[in-house]
């Protein structure tokens, strides 16, 4: 593996983004920075600004607001970068799958590498996601 | 030829390693004080190389050429610093004449590098992170001078080799009431310098979100990361030698320069973590008030040779 996806892989900085979510998500993202659970053992930082991130967290069912400020956003993230969708309403729209307001699920918008359910996810199931996408990079790139 | 290599090995190579080691030291009381495990001995190193691979976008709009110069001018200067440091500390009769005056602006160019970068990014956040920065240097540069007076007062030289001298022949500067006091303003100007809490107000992760630093993506950002890791080593090891008689590599003196460097920069990280930040103008306010009062004290001390 290469030395730039190694360390891309140790040093993964996270840029949180909500695109209308009950909130529930966000505070189980908060969540994995506290004692208890401590994302920098892996080296994951939560960027302030989206230009510093490598990996972008999405929560919320993507309303017709919010759409319009995610592409924007993820045109704006330095590549390579990952994208990581976490909780029910960004996987399937969860109940508002009927909602006038929300057209298309989060991957029918932009690719998604990885998908962590719930409704919020355990701060353990976020992490264990985080887990399974480095271990898919790592395949993928095996692969090739 | 010879310089060539001091510039590259001790100014840049061994200026950063110890600078990376001191950023992760940084980081692992951090966690240990909330509790936490911390990152790994070389995540600092992994973020720079993870930096250095990633795109570097420059925003559309701006001044390319300022935007992207800007953080070469801040590595470059520091690297000048901390060659001219490390030529003192290891032999002190490599002195000339006014050394001192040369590190204390070259010290500033970092600053004003992360301003020039933030005013040519063209984001309204990184503006006001920028003038926050240039109040701040405004601030803490009258104390921070007046600080450094009193080894001169003292050694009666403005070369660092002889304030070196002065110290290994009769005793460190802080050992004296005036040489302590100095010693306190200086570590308080380090403390903004290195724009930590308190006094991370042109940063502002949680207001401004990295103020000047918000549009910079990969290598940009990498050497601005670089240039604040090595800031780390570089300050300490100023203080060190103008107010603790600098680092000798015999014998016991290696553990008391190791022992001096980890206190300061330990010193700092409790500092950042007992604190909340402060408002620019109380920032002004308390570089202009208190501090520059103590300072003028250290120096009257001095010029009475206590």
């Amino acid at each position: 593996m290469s030395m730039k996806l190694k360390a891309l892989l140790k040093s993964p900085w996270v840029f949180h983004l909500s695109t209308g979510s009950c909130n529930n998500c966000d505070i189980e993202v908060l969540d994995c920075l506290t004692p208890r659970f401590d994302i920098e053992r892996f080296g994951m930082l939560l960027a302030g600004s989206i230009k510093h991130a490598d990996v972008l967290l999405i929560t919320g069912s993507c309303n017709r607001q919010s759409v319009i400020r995610l592409k924007r956003l993820y045109e704006q993230i330095p590549r390579p970068c990952l994208v990581v969708a976490i909780g029910e309403c960004s996987l399937s729209r969860g109940m508002f799958i009927h909602s006038y307001n929300c057209p298309q699920p989060l991957d029918k918008i932009i690719p998604v590498d990885v998908y962590i359910p719930g409704c919020p996810p355990k701060p353990e199931a976020i992490i264990a996601g985080v887990v399974k996408l480095i271990e898919k990079v790592k395949r993928d790139k095996g692969k090739k | 030829m010879i310089y060539i290599f001091y510039l590259f090995v001790y100014g840049f190579l061994l200026t950063a390693a110890i600078g990376l080691f001191a950023s992760w030291f940084d980081r692992k009381v951090t966690a240990r004080v909330q509790y936490r495990v911390g990152p790994p001995l070389f995540q600092p190193l992994f973020d720079i190389i993870k930096l250095l691979g990633k795109e570097t976008l420059v925003p559309s709009g701006s001044s390319k050429i300022t935007f992207l110069i800007a953080p070469v001018i801040g590595l470059a200067s520091l690297i000048f610093v901390s060659t001219l440091l490390w030529l003192n500390a290891l032999n002190p009769a490599r002195t000339f004449l006014g050394d001192l005056i040369v590190v204390l602006y070259l010290l500033t160019i970092p600053s004003i590098s992360i301003i020039i970068g933030g005013f040519a990014s063209k984001n309204p956040l990184a503006s006001l992170g920028s003038s926050r920065e240039m109040k701040l240097i405004l601030s803490y540069e009258l104390p921070f001078v007046l600080a450094l007076l009193v080894p001169v007062i003292k050694s009666n030289s403005i070369r660092l080799g002889e304030i070196l001298n002065f110290q290994a022949q009769n005793g460190v500067v802080a050992g004296s009431l005036s040489g302590f006091l100095a010693l306190a303003v200086g570590i308080i100007c380090m403390q903004a310098k290195l724009a930590l809490v308190p006094f991370d107000i042109p940063e502002a992760e949680t207001e401004i979100t990295s103020g000047p630093l918000i549009e910079y993506s990969g290598s940009a950002l990498a050497l601005y990361r670089l240039m604040k890791n090595m800031l780390l080593f570089t300050l300490p090891f100023f203080l060190i030698i103008i107010f603790m008689g600098g680092i000798r590599f015999v014998g016991i003196h290696l553990l008391y320069a190791f022992l001096k460097y980890i206190g300061l920069v330990a010193l700092v990280t409790v500092i950042r973590n007992t604190n909340p930040r402060l408002r620019i103008d109380q920032a002004v306010r308390f570089f202009w008030g208190p501090m520059t009062i103590i300072a003028a004290v250290a120096v009257t001390l001095a010029l009475l040779g206590k």
